[in-house]
């Protein structure tokens, strides 16, 4: 019973992760040139990544194909056995992990996970009876709209559908912790939307959700905690919030669309030297300028626009993204 | 983001089925997919059930038909063996290979049934998959004119469970180790070999000296043997099953130190 002044109780770690480093022997393509070649090559999947995720949040771990975060989750899933560092899963080594530890964790791999040749009720029923408790099936089956292809073998779903059963299945033992591997990969619209709803949910009932992907939209859509991820270290964590305004002199974007020939045409105001700390991107037919954008930079676009006679199609002012977050932090493209 | 609540309550609820009920529920699943599947039954049981009738019917035997027995008595034995090559080598391997290439054994471990529960399952439903084909053959072999000693029959289940050890060891190497593609083409070319050659369906006598003694050294072949000399002279020999338990330990062996889950 509990106490009746008590404090609403700080979230606590489900996962803590703390200089996890994975290496895998490389892989070689050519035969070794000599017995000199015969020390051992690795490829460093995770290079010293630390990381908490709690109950009732969605953490997310965002970044470029290949930057770790699946070796990450699998060293959390006890999958994959760390080189170094600690990985603690509600307490326990996920390594070692007893039926006890596997009952409260739900795991949706990347790949799916799934056999091919049965029908998604069935499977579903089946991972569900190896838990004493499982969740109400037919109300996650309703809600994902599985029934509606039940009929069909999981090789022949479609890649959002085989996503759907896959969580479903994930979610069978009605777990404490969700690890969701890139969950809106193939997935059209409306069952993203149905997903994230069901992740939201989640997460109100005091559910520690760890998911990955490469896509902002989602991260931005879903996300309490997101963690950039590359080369297998965090390059950045925070809110949302937190990670597209820093701080008061917090940068923003100013857009400019112009007609095509214009774009390449100078002198721009923007190139002058009092202007260093603007970071220009040019497509075709459009000019972002990011960094911290002032009274005295917006005069100068204007100023532009007046002596050379250019009526720019749209010019707008925008937030940071967490994509211009991630340009900032690893120079290249997200996706 | 709305503000944290509590950690999930009532963790006791979150807890695994017992192991008894994880295993049978993941022998079940295996077992039902194996013989629903088209090619698998194929492999499982009307191959073996043809070779059968085969046998019994024509003249592919005559000349290994001890005194005092008859052909279907010979061909029984060598069905066996066959079904335990389909069923724990060929019928397994495939489907752990494609299990494997799906990341199958990969979301069944995070679940409570665990690589230790996955493994037993499957070795449970390959005993499940044994007693369906011995209850066909038996059946047809009867309508045949089969009438073993019924000492026979008891004495062959512990041979058919070490030749089915053996076969689920190697067949788990290979499903752990290649391709999945490339452990349906061996276990199936092997399957091929083994039963025209290999010493299960024609003892090795049928063939000429020099490979007959090389067939007897192999797990195919002594299986075939051990099994016929429980049902032709009441008990196997000791060879060959020295021979299939070399087999299956170093494929044991082999698989727990080679076996990749990814």
């Amino acid at each position: 019973m509990p106490a009746q002044s008590s404090p609403a109780p700080s979230p606590t770690a489900a996962l803590s992760i703390d200089r996890l480093v994975k290496e895998f022997p490389a892989r070689r393509r050519r035969p070794a040139p000599g017995p000199g070649a015969a020390r051992a090559e690795v490829v460093q999947a995770v290079d010293g990544l630390s990381l908490t995720a709690r109950h009732g949040e969605v953490t997310a771990l965002l970044g470029p194909n290949g930057a770790g975060k699946t070796t990450t989750l699998e060293c959390a899933q006890g999958l994959q056995r760390p080189t170094s560092g600690t990985v603690r899963l509600l307490g326990q080594d996920p390594w070692r992990a007893s039926p006890a530890l596997r009952a409260r964790v739900g795991v949706m791999l990347q790949d799916g996970g799934l056999p091919q040749a049965v029908r998604p009720l069935e499977l579903l029923r089946h991972v569900a009876s190896l838990y004493r408790a499982p969740r109400d099936m037919d109300e996650l089956v309703e809600r994902l709209g599985i029934a509606s292809f039940d009929r069909t073998v999981v090789r022949r779903l479609s890649g959002g559908q085989r996503q759907r059963v896959a969580l479903a299945a994930a979610l069978a033992g009605d777990p404490e912790v969700v690890f969701l591997d890139e969950p809106s990969a193939g997935m059209d619209p409306q069952s993203r939307n149905i997903v994230f709803d069901l992740v939201q949910q989640l997460r109100r009932e005091g559910v520690c959700i760890i998911l990955t992907t490469h896509l902002l939209d989602d991260a931005q859509r879903l996300a309490d905690q997101v963690y950039i991820v590359d080369h297998g270290r965090v390059m950045a964590q925070g809110s949302v919030a937190e990670l597209v305004a820093p701080g008061a002199d917090a940068p923003a974007v100013l857009a400019l669309t112009l007609a095509p020939g214009q774009v390449g045409a100078g002198p721009f105001p923007w190139d002058a030297p009092e202007f260093a700390g603007i970071q220009t991107t040019r497509t075709e037919r459009t000019v972002t300028l990011t960094g911290p954008l002032t009274p005295v930079l917006l005069e100068a676009v204007t100023r532009w626009i007046t002596t050379t006679g250019t009526m720019p199609e749209a010019l707008s002012l925008q937030p940071r993204t967490l994509e211009d977050v991630f340009l900032d932090i690893s120079g290249r493209e997200i996706r | 983001m709305t503000p944290p609540t509590t950690a999930p309550a009532t963790p006791a609820v979150r807890t695994p089925a017992p192991l008894a009920r994880r295993v049978a529920a993941q022998a079940r699943f295996e077992a039902m997919a194996m013989l629903r599947n088209g090619e698998q039954l194929l492999l499982l049981v009307v191959l073996p059930l043809m070779a059968l009738a085969a046998l019994t019917l024509t003249g592919l035997l005559d000349g290994v038909v001890p005194a005092g027995a008859t052909r279907v008595d010979v061909a029984v034995p060598g069905v066996l063996a066959l079904c335990v090559l389909s069923n724990a080598f060929s019928g397994q391997g495939i489907q752990t290979g494609f299990d494997r290439r799906y990341g199958v054994l990969r979301f069944l471990s995070t679940t409570p049934l665990g690589r230790g529960g996955l493994i037993a399952g499957k070795l449970l439903a390959i005993l499940a998959v044994l007693v369906v084909q011995y209850v066909l053959v038996a059946a047809v072999g009867a309508a045949l004119g089969w009438r073993p000693e019924p000492a026979a029959v008891l004495l062959s289940v512990p041979v058919l469970l070490l030749g089915a050890a053996t076969f689920t060891g190697l067949g788990l190497l290979l499903a752990g180790t290649v391709r999945a593609e490339a452990t349906l083409a061996v276990t199936n070319l092997v399957w091929v070999l083994l039963a025209a050659v290999g010493g299960t369906l024609f003892p090795a006598t049928t063939l000429p000296a020099g490979p007959a003694g090389l067939v007897g050294l192999l797990p195919s072949g002594a299986l075939g043997a051990g099994l016929r000399e429980t049902f032709l002279t009441g008990a196997p020999s000791l060879l060959p099953l020295l021979v299939l338990a070399g087999w299956g330990a170093a494929a044991w062996a082999g698989a727990v130190r080679w076996f990749r889950w990814s």
